[in-house]
C-alpha cells in the first residue's frame, strides 16, 4: 500500500454486523448520506454505485469491489463518472472495541490532479458523523442542507 | 466531548493539527522537524490528540503515520449549528478566510 491521503476514524456504539449493514444496505445508506444510496452485491469483482435517483444523471460515484470480508473489511475502487481516470481506493475497516466499533476509512491512491480528492475530504467527515448519529440515535444528519439551499 | 475540548485547549496541539492539515500522514520524526518542540513533548501531545480521536494513526510497514481526523469536530458542529444557519455561516467563514489569507487558497485549485 502506498501512503494514503486520508484516514478517518469514528467510534460508534453498535455492533460490527449492524455497522456492516448500515454501510452496505441501500435503504440504510440513504438515511445518513443525504438521500443518496449505495448499491452492490458487495462481492469481490462486482460493481458498486453511489446513486441519487432524484438526479437525471444519477450515478455520483462508482467502482469495483476489491475485497469483501463481512463484517470486518471492505475494499473498493472509487471512480468519478465524469472522469473515469479519476480513480482512487477506499478501505473500510470495522473493529469491535468493548461496546463500540471503530470504523476506519482509508482513502488513497489518488491520481495527480484528482478533482475527487478535494471533494471527499469535505464529504467523509460529514458522512461519518451522520452515520454515527444514524446508528446511535436513529437519525442521520441532513448533510445536503449546505448544497441544497443557497446563502 | 470533554476530551476534544481539552485536546484543543492547547496551542502546541493546535499547531500539530495545523501541521497535519498542511500535510496529512506524517511520521513523528517529520512532525518534530517542523515544530519547536522536543520529541517527548510531541509524543505526549499526539497521545492526547489520539485519545480525543482528532488524530488517527496508520501503520505502514515500519512507519506510523499520523492523520488529521476531523470527524469528531463535525459532531460538535452538528450539535449546535442548525442546518439552516450553515450556508450563511459558510459564506461568512469563506469571506473571512478570503480577506485574511489574501486568496492564498486559490492555489489549491487543480486543473
Amino acid at each position: 500500500m502506498e501512503k494514503p491521503e486520508f484516514v478517518y476514524v469514528t467510534f460508534i456504539r453498535t455492533t460490527p454486523v449492524k455497522l456492516w449493514e448500515a454501510l452496505t444496505k441501500p435503504e440504510q445508506t440513504r438515511q445518513y448520506w443525504g438521500g443518496i444510496f449505495n448499491r452492490s452485491d458487495w462481492a469481490p469483482g462486482s460493481k458498486w454505485e453511489h446513486v441519487n435517483e432524484q438526479d437525471s444523471d444519477p450515478i455520483y460515484v462508482f467502482g469495483e469491489i476489491i475485497e469483501s470480508n463481512p463484517p470486518t473489511r471492505l475494499v473498493m475502487t472509487w471512480v468519478d463518472p465524469d472522469d473515469p481516470t479519476d480513480e482512487s481506493i477506499v478501505t473500510l475497516e470495522l473493529q469491535p472495541i468493548d461496546d463500540l466499533v471503530r470504523l476506519t476509512v482509508i482513502h488513497g491512491n489518488f491520481k495527480d490532479g484528482s478533482g475527487m480528492q478535494g471533494r471527499i475530504s469535505k464529504g467523509w467527515p460529514l458522512v461519518l458523523s451522520s452515520l454515527k448519529s444514524f446508528l446511535e440515535s436513529g437519525n442521520g444528519i441532513d448533510i445536503m442542507a449546505t448544497s441544497r439551499s443557497s446563502p | 466531548m470533554d476530551a476534544i475540548f481539552k485536546a484543543l485547549a492547547d496551542g502546541s496541539r493546535r499547531k500539530l493539527l495545523d501541521a497535519l492539515y498542511q500535510e496529512n500522514g506524517q511520521t513523528l520524526t517529520q512532525l518534530c522537524a517542523h515544530l519547536d518542540m522536543t520529541r517527548q513533548a510531541v509524543t505526549k501531545h499526539l497521545a492526547v490528540l489520539e485519545t480525543a480521536n482528532l488524530v488517527a494513526t496508520l501503520r505502514l510497514g515500519r512507519e506510523k503515520l499520523h492523520y488529521l481526523n476531523p470527524v469528531p469536530l463535525h459532531g460538535i458542529y452538528g450539535r449546535w449549528i442548525q442546518k439552516y444557519e450553515r450556508p450563511r455561516l459558510q459564506g461568512l467563514s469563506a469571506l473571512k478566510q478570503d480577506l485574511e489569507t489574501n486568496q492564498k487558497h486559490t492555489s489549491h485549485g487543480k486543473a
